[in-house]
């Protein structure tokens, strides 16, 4: 499939580079409907490999690049389930969506996130997956997981433990808070950044010139470069599983969906 | 270093004009959710053109019950 139109995301090929388009109402929250989309689309990446050199994952959302996963639609659809079934059922997600992340992290292509403003959570860690990260410079960071009681679910420890050292990665994961795009580029999560709303134009610059390698030599490379934590993803799950059951996690969920103020709840 | 009452102009100044303002509607003690008519991704956008502006670090949990520029100037001035 060299071209998709779904109702969360978008891609087709621009210049042999795929280009990926988020645009699912209100800022690409990470749900069921965009878990089967990005599926779909990890399913025609070999179709779409022969024909390009660079896949540019970005958004159309003006709030940001992706919220992370859609909160409330996990809330709303375990908190009608019993426990077994609530677990079952985070544990199938989260084992679909990090064959996604994996197929992206693993891609025989050069993959670039073009993000901006809000790049949260599940979000975040999609942009971990990819080879390069360019940030507009009002891009924002943050992994608010463990103010809910949990831990990011979607690999990004292990992959923010790929990328930093770990004393950084303990500050962002213990304190959850969110952190701009001069920190990211110190810390090292960023390699460029972009004037306000230039993001996708930077990434655009830079997949050019990507593409003008011999393909062989850039995917042995990035395989050399960037190995997949396997191991660390699947205790990811587990540790993730874990909490989850727990009743603090229900309540934070709970009080982060039902808050009405103009601020999210997050202690 | 500016004093806190410079530094709250010019967050009232930074604040008018990004979010298109008349900057003498604008005074210490308002809600800026409620004066500024903005939701949280916005004030996320305001924190970080405020880090930008003023050349700082401000964990967004410091600002956790903070809606006015006063407080914000006085969490801003701590980290100059």
């Amino acid at each position: 499939m060299k071209e998709f139109k779904g109702q969360t995301l978008s891609w087709q090929i621009v210049n042999g580079a795929v280009e990926l388009a988020l645009h699912h109402d209100p800022c690409n929250e990470i749900g069921s409907r965009t878990l089967e989309e990005l599926e779909t689309f990890t399913k025609a990446l070999p179709d779409l490999c022969p024909t390009a050199q660079t896949l540019i994952i970005y958004s159309t959302q003006k709030a940001g690049f992706s919220a992370g996963a859609d909160l409330r639609e996990l809330y709303e659809r375990t908190r009608r389930m019993d426990q077994d079934e609530a677990l079952g059922g985070v544990r199938e997600f989260l084992l679909r969506i990090h064959a996604v992340m994996n197929a992206i992290d693993a891609a025989p292509l050069t993959t670039i996130a073009a993000v901006h403003g809000v790049t949260f959570g599940g979000g975040f860690e999609l942009a971990l997956a990819c080879d390069i990260i360019v940030a507009d410079r009002m891009a924002r960071f943050c992994f608010p997981e463990l103010r809910l009681g949990l831990i990011p679910g979607f690999g990004g420890i292990p992959r923010l433990k790929r990328d930093l050292g770990n004393a950084v990665v303990r500050d962002l994961l213990l304190t959850g808070r969110s952190f701009n795009v001069m920190k990211a580029q110190q810390i090292g999560l960023v390699s460029q950044i972009a004037a306000e709303g230039e993001a996708l134009t930077v990434a655009r610059a830079t997949a050019s010139q990507v593409g003008k390698f011999d393909r062989m030599t850039a995917i042995a490379a990035k395989k050399f470069m960037k190995p997949i934590p396997y191991e660390e993803l699947k205790r990811e799950i587990e540790i993730f599983c874990d909490l989850f059951s727990r009743p603090a996690v229900e309540e934070g969920l709970r009080k982060f969906v039902e808050n009405e103020g103009p601020q999210p709840y997050l202690p | 270093m500016p004093t806190t009452d410079h530094t709250l102009d010019e967050i009232l100044s930074l604040a008018a004009s990004h979010f298109r303002v008349p900057r003498e509607k604008l005074t210490p003690d308002d809600d800026f959710f409620k004066t500024l008519g903005i939701d949280s991704l916005q004030a996320l956008d305001l924190l970080t053109r405020l880090e930008h502006h003023f050349r700082i670090e401000l964990p967004d949990y410091e600002l956790q019950g903070v809606s006015d520029f006063r407080t914000l100037a006085q969490r801003i001035q701590a980290r100059l």
